[in-house]
């Protein structure tokens, strides 16, 4: 099945002995001239590369205060270091955090701090810590910083909360400065930017698929459920990663969002202009490309006239949406002061099971026995609901009230403790299989661990990224690639709308207590 | 990257996928179909040709859902799902079949 070999799952987890440089082969493709010039970066490596990268890395340090600090204050204190998915599934030291930050760390200790210039200048910046940049460094940048997922696991470990993402977007950032950038992230930053979506799905294609869905749901319920498109006047403007258009089980969660509206009686739309929750901007660390996505956002709710805007299943988009969507494009004072601005389709689905307007019907999923994977993104980046750790419990709640079973995943591997599906951060790309398939052992052995003792059968998640990650990899470990579900899925399936015609009116399956 | 077939040569990405969509011909298909290691059938011409068609009108494959529904109408409903996708192009319904097809690779959370 694989060229490479995968991780063996184990009873407990092991901290790996190192193996020195057995992931430096592993590097996605290079982007191509066009598709990096479309995003404003050269071509291809410029001749004086060198200068460029130190002086980009320079302008980085003194924009991002948080980037100088995480590179000045790092005492080595190993505690990150057993902590990355990428180096406990793939035993390559410099998938420690410590190791990885310190590709970049070493660089600007020569060039940007005392010690760096004066032992660098006699010859011997490595007494310092300190290293000068050269084509093998540069080649383990690229290599090593696309290892990274940027699920920030090793900065809740950290003393000091130095944060390896922002590390990684910041290399990638001068990566792209010099002309080196990345394929799979570049080609979808463009093509999001002219046509709306990380697919390229263009308005006709997305109507058409819409259309067969609602037909879908009418078959199956008896019921028209709405999914409408660029609808003027709409109250709701929802935002979501175009896979939800495309793949599965992404797409039986769009089916549950759109029962959700339906069964609350809130008028909705997506936006053909605006079909694109994911912002890979931030996964390469470019504030320009990642503004640009997010105003497409903000012209698309001006120009329907919404009154709210709601984010679908996507983990990074989240942070996005969370944390820097106002400052990136607001303020959003066009829209109605009474939600939060932007909401989470998990809160927006919670808040109408707090109110009863759902008819939710848990038995309908009795063939499953749930566990729930918190995306890197959602758990550490951001949150839901008014309480802290909201992003934790309303998924887990809106799961217990449309399954009876439902089991979590060890207290280490789960919740700000999460472990990433080994696919986020600008990695779900298949070049990178083997970094992908190794990075997702920490989880695969959390959801070995609830099969084996709880019975699991089914992996619920809010994040395409995680459900194309998992569909993909399970079967490496011994799983099917079907049993990672959309959470809405699994409302879509409880929800009982008004006219629905049950199948047969079952009798209720037996209730099993947890 | 190239790819030589009854004697033309057809330029492919790194991954395999053909440079220019207008240059493709069945013979293409089968082809990379062998440098796979597998031999197409008539089913999965049923595949390769929806697609075709669909790309032609709507400039993008089809969303694995339409290609399921489509697929049933035409084979009979127990074809009509991922599952025996899956089985005519074990790399994924998507991303294989689409390369046989000459379409570019499905980018994205996908």
């Amino acid at each position: 099945m694989a060229d490479f070999e995968v991780p063996e799952l184990r009873e407990y987890p092991i901290i790996p002995k190192l193996k020195e440089g057995v992931m430096a082969h592993s590097s996605p493709y290079v982007a191509k001239p066009e598709l990096q010039q479309q995003l404003g970066f050269p071509g291809e490596m410029v001749d004086d590369w060198k200068e460029k990268a130190i002086d980009t890395l320079g302008e980085l340090t003194g924009k991002y205060r948080s980037l100088q600090v995480f590179l000045d204050s790092c005492v080595k204190c190993g505690a990150c270091t057993d902590k990355c998915h990428y180096y406990l599934g793939t035993s390559d030291p410099k998938n420690m955090p410590v190791a990885r930050q310190d590709l970049l760390r070493k660089v600007y200790r020569r060039y940007y701090t005392l010690p760096g210039k004066i032992f660098g200048k006699l010859g011997m910046p490595g007494f310092v810590g300190a290293a000068e940049l050269t084509e093998e460094v540069m080649d383990d940048w690229y290599a090593y910083f696309h290892q990274c997922s940027q699920c920030r696991r090793c900065s809740v470990y950290c003393p000091y909360g130095i944060d390896t993402a922002e590390i990684s977007m910041a290399a990638r950032e001068i990566m792209d400065a010099v002309g080196k950038g990345q394929k799979y992230c570049n080609e979808i930053i463009g093509k999001a930017q002219i046509i709306g979506n990380n697919l390229g799905l263009p308005e006709p294609a997305l109507k058409n698929t819409l259309e067969g869905l609602e037909e879908d749901i009418e078959d199956e319920t008896g019921v028209k459920v709405r999914m409408p498109l660029d609808e003027k006047g709409a109250d709701v403007l929802l935002i979501t990663p175009s896979a939800d258009f495309f793949a599965e089980p992404h797409i039986d969660g769009l089916i549950g969002y759109a029962k959700v509206f339906h069964a609350a009686g809130i008028s909705w739309t997506m936006s053909s202009y605006a079909s694109e929750a994911a912002n890979f901007g931030m996964f390469i660390g470019s504030y320009e490309n990642t503004r640009k996505l997010s105003l497409r956002i903000r012209e698309a709710a001006i120009e329907l006239g919404v009154k709210r805007i709601v984010f679908g299943e996507c983990g990074h988009a989240w942070r996005v949406a969370y944390s820097f969507l106002n400052t990136l494009a607001g303020p959003f004072d066009f829209l109605d002061p009474n939600y939060p601005v932007p909401q989470h389709i998990c809160e927006f689905t919670y808040e109408l099971m707090q109110q009863g307007k759902l008819n939710l019907d848990p038995s309908a999923n009795d063939d499953m026995v749930l566990t729930y994977h918190d995306s890197c993104n959602v758990a550490r980046a951001s949150r839901m609901g008014d309480k802290p750790g909201g992003q934790f419990e309303i998924p887990r709640a809106i799961i217990r009230a449309t399954c009876n079973n439902f089991h979590d995943m060890p207290a280490d591997t789960i919740k700000e403790g999460t472990f990433c599906c080994g696919g986020g951060g600008g990695l779900l790309t298949d070049d990178l299989m083997e970094i992908r398939v190794k990075g997702a052992m920490p989880r695969m052995q959390a959801l070995n661990d609830v099969t084996k003792n709880h019975s699991v059968t089914h992996m619920a998640a809010i994040c395409a990224i995680c459900k194309s990650q998992f569909s993909k990899v399970l079967p490496y470990y011994g799983f099917e690639m079907d049993q990672i579900v959309s959470l809405h899925q699994l409302v879509s399936n409880a929800i009982i709308l008004d006219g629905q015609v049950t199948e047969g009116q079952e009798t209720e399956g037996e209730e099993i207590t947890n | 990257m190239a790819l030589e077939v009854n004697g033309k040569t057809f330029e492919t990405d790194e991954e395999g996928y053909l440079a220019n969509l207008n240059e493709w011909e069945p013979d293409l298909a089968n082809a990379m179909a062998k440098v796979d290691g597998a031999e197409l059938t008539e089913n999965h011409w049923q595949v390769i040709n929806f697609l075709r068609e669909y790309y032609e009108e709507y400039q993008i494959a089809p969303a694995v859902r339409v290609l399921t529904k489509a697929i049933g109408k035409k084979l009979g409903k127990d074809k009509g799902n991922s599952k025996y996708l899956y089985e005519l192009f074990p790399y994924g319904p998507a991303k294989q079949a689409c390369k046989y097809a000459g379409l570019p690779k499905p980018t994205g959370c996908v």
